[in-house]
């Protein structure tokens, strides 16, 4: 048994908290959250030549990395600095299922993400899906050698930034089906797509997609007609170990936030953390950390296991951290006062980042329920 | 042992409840139900305007000084009913912070001049009271006041002065004596925030609201007969204040609201091709909450009508406080929770304008009101004082 990180890894590791370190601290960032676009150009480039985008992307896909621990080192290091470029949503989302499934023709994009040149975005859930992965209703009907789309795609994030838009369609069968969901690679500029894009509450943007008569070539589909949901479980499985580790990146900032504010701000002529009410939460927010990387570890271990110990695995991570994120976030806030509700503070943004993680594909209590699904199976 | 109100309560209620029913604008409660930051200046004014033509404006004043002279079993009605109707906050400052004070402690002229202008709204105020060193620990608090003829020199920084941008004067907290026990050199001044000197910078919150304020004082000078009472004497002032600040600490009417709220929401969204309601993890953690707020409204209204007979609430009140924030915040969490990956967007209102709202209407403020409402759990005397202050009573000794 071994959980030091390869040697690789840890200089992945070492450079890209680095690089955050010295490029990526909260003015750059708050500066980010103010702009038009909601991510950097600049900082995306770099990311993308210090090799953290390949380092997501296994050898025959054109990267040096792709396993869960390479998921899970980036993520955890992008979580930590409250990194709000949308890694998450054109690498692995978007580039990691073309990767899975693509045409030889489709993977000329995953290329360009590796690159840094070209922006991805799955639009997947729907405004009453929820977190029901199965639940699709935006229609894809075939008409001769094009394929027809239609219906509405909700909070797809980076949408605006991106060139294409992944879209899941039903080819057949009823809303709530597993069988007869088709993906397809959209241009985002195709006839009949409307965007209404915003800013999120913790960084980035995303928009709301309505897809009306939109045509492209049946060449656009990506994979086999009607077999799409097996491949969007794969890839969100990859995305619940980064948004795991990003989620565990974070908690590590706040908890270290707040263990140096309990050493610094004074009340009653000493140090607050030298009060026992508050040590022992200090205590409890460390013993859930560990709680967490534990989760997080697992999670990326288990990813090329079969797909039931994968998926149980990455319930219990994202139940965990779920409920962790929540104690650490809320917790670091109380033990730091009014300054940790103040918008330009680090551990303000670090709080929403960790608490909107609960939001993206499944809270606590939705992965607790798969997880009793898959215990029962 | 009754559990009922009497008649006489009752009745008072139904009248509070048509009064609600005629005279709340709808496009105020409106506003209030869609939560979260978008009451205007003028849509607080307005609504105190409302409430003190009827009379209920000031509703723990005494009768001689134009006050509803309500007890606490009516101010409690009053405040379930409003929550309920959605009504906006009456904003404490003048109304239930200061002029307790000034009624108590200040002189006649003060009286005569200030109280009116606080109902009529004349005057809006704000409180100085912290400082960037002095929150949980007030009385270490540093903004100076140097008597200079018949004037007081102000300089320093007050924080967190909630609505600060709307207020024409300060209620400060300033030290006059540093050569003594902390509690010993402070003093009550009231201060015009037209003076030159002031400055007021917004702070921005977690959520994008502006709702707080830094207050900075350079060389404000003060007429010395803007103190209140005596000089040094300001932390017996400041302590008679809190006491009052701490009427509805318990929130039970905002957390009856947001309970409902949270309901309604459940009832629209779907899991899984149901109703969410029907969800049986989210449906327990819905009834936990509502079980806790049913025991925490009678625990309120025991203290409540203790207070009605005179007895002042001691360490009860921190134990309401306590337990009020906490189901707060845990129906914030649900709301939430409730809306899935419409939590995410930020709120357009906030934002930019007018925009459309992303996702159904009620899912854009209740990941704001989360966050914000973290602050419930950290003002007023913060969540760690308030347990110290009942453990310090129950089992004496030091913190």
């Amino acid at each position: 048994m071994n959980f030091d990180l390869t040697e690789e890894r840890q200089m992945l590791q070492d450079t890209l908290r680095r690089f955050l370190r010295d490029r990526y601290d909260t003015e750059t960032r708050n500066a980010i959250l103010e702009s038009d676009t909601g991510l950097s150009a600049e900082i995306w480039s770099q990311l993308a030549e210090l090799g953290v985008i390949a380092a997501l992307f296994t050898e025959e896909q054109g990267g040096f990395g792709g396993a869960g621990f390479d998921i899970s080192v980036v993520f955890e290091e992008l979580g930590r600095a409250g990194v709000v470029e949308p890694i998450l949503d054109t690498a692995i989302l978007g580039g990691r299922l073309i990767a899975a499934v693509g045409s030889e023709d489709q993977q000329a994009l995953v290329e360009d993400v590796i690159a840094g040149g070209a922006h991805l975005a799955l639009a997947h859930g729907e405004p009453v899906s929820r977190y029901d992965l199965s639940h699709v209703e935006t229609s894809l009907r075939a008409d001769g050698d094009e394929i027809v789309l239609d219906g509405r795609k909700a909070v797809v994030v980076n949408a605006e930034a991106a060139g294409h838009l992944i879209v899941s369609a039903r080819e057949s069968g009823a809303a709530g089906d597993e069988a007869g969901i088709s993906l397809v690679l959209v241009p985002t500029d195709t006839a009949g797509i409307t965007m209404n894009g915003y800013p999120m509450l913790a960084g980035g943007r995303a928009a709301e997609v309505t897809l009306d008569g939109v045509r492209v070539p049946a060449s656009a589909r990506l994979g086999a007609a009607g077999e799409g949901y097996a491949a969007l479980c794969d890839v969100l499985a990859l995305a619940h170990v980064a948004l795991s580790a990003e989620a565990l990146g974070a908690m590590e900032t706040a908890t270290g936030l707040t263990r140096e504010y309990l050493a610094t701000r004074k009340q009653f002529g000493r140090p607050i953390g030298t009060f026992q009410a508050l040590q022992h939460r200090m205590a409890d927010m460390l013993i859930e950390l560990e709680q967490a990387r534990s989760s997080v570890i697992r999670a990326a271990g288990y990813m090329d296991d079969s797909t039931r110990i994968r998926d149980m695995n990455i319930a219990a991570a994202r139940n965990l951290i779920g409920r962790v994120g929540r104690l650490v976030a809320e917790e670091a806030i109380q033990m730091h006062g009014g300054i940790a509700m103040t918008q330009e503070y680090e551990l303000a943004h670090i709080a929403k980042r960790i608490v909107m993680t609960d939001h993206r594909f499944g809270d606590a209590d939705h992965h607790l329920e798969r997880f009793i699904a898959l215990s029962a199976a | 042992m009754d559990l009922s109100y009497s008649p006489e309560e009752i009745a008072f209620r139904d009248e509070v409840r048509a009064f609600l029913e005629t005279s709340l604008p709808k496009d105020l409660s409106d506003k209030v139900r869609q939560g979260h930051d978008s009451l205007s200046k003028q849509d607080i004014e307005r609504w105190h305007a409302i409430l003190n033509d009827r009379g209920w404006l000031a509703q723990n004043w005494p009768k001689e000084f134009g006050g509803a002279a309500w007890n606490a079993v009516q101010r409690h009605i009053f405040e379930e009913e409003a929550a309920r109707a959605n009504a906006p906050r009456i904003v404490p400052f003048g109304l239930s912070m200061l002029a307790p004070v000034l009624m108590k402690f200040g002189s006649k002229e003060q009286q005569d001049y200030y109280l009116p202008r606080i109902l009529d709204g004349s005057d809006w105020w704000c409180q100085g009271y912290s400082e960037p060193g002095a929150g949980s620990d007030l009385a270490s608090l540093k903004t100076r006041a140097v008597r200079d003829g018949d004037h007081y020199i102000v300089n320093g920084q007050k924080t967190w002065t909630t609505l600060g941008q709307h207020a024409d004067k300060i209620f400060c907290l300033v030290r006059t004596d540093v050569d003594v026990k902390q509690q010993e050199g402070i003093s009550f001044l009231l201060i015009d925030m037209d003076t030159p000197g002031i400055e007021v910078r917004p702070i921005i919150l977690l959520d994008g609201t502006h709702e707080v304020n830094e207050v900075w004082f350079t060389d404000v000078k003060v007429p010395v007969e803007n103190l209140v009472g005596e000089e040094n004497k300001g932390w017996t002032y400041a302590k008679y204040l809190l006491t009052h600040e701490r009427t509805n600490i318990a929130g039970v009417g905002f957390s009856e609201a947001g309970l409902e709220q949270v309901k309604r929401i459940a009832r629209a969204e779907r899991a899984n091709g149901r109703p969410l309601i029907e969800n049986p993890h989210f449906a327990a953690r819905v009834a936990q909450v509502e079980i806790d707020l049913m025991a925490l409204s009678t625990s309120n209204l025991r203290i409540v009508s203790k207070a009605a007979s005179g007895e002042a609430p001691g360490v009860e009140a921190s134990m309401l406080k306590v337990k009020g924030t906490i189901i707060r915040q845990e129906i914030n969490d649900l709301a939430r929770r409730a809306v899935g990956s419409y939590a995410m967007p930020f709120p357009s209102e906030t934002v930019e304008g007018d925009n459309d709202p992303i996702g159904p209407d009620y899912a854009g403020s209740t990941a704001p009101q989360y966050f914000n409402n973290r602050k419930l759990s950290i003002f007023g005397g913060s969540n760690e004082i308030q347990r110290g202050i009942i453990a310090k009573t129950m089992l004496g000794g030091g913190r």
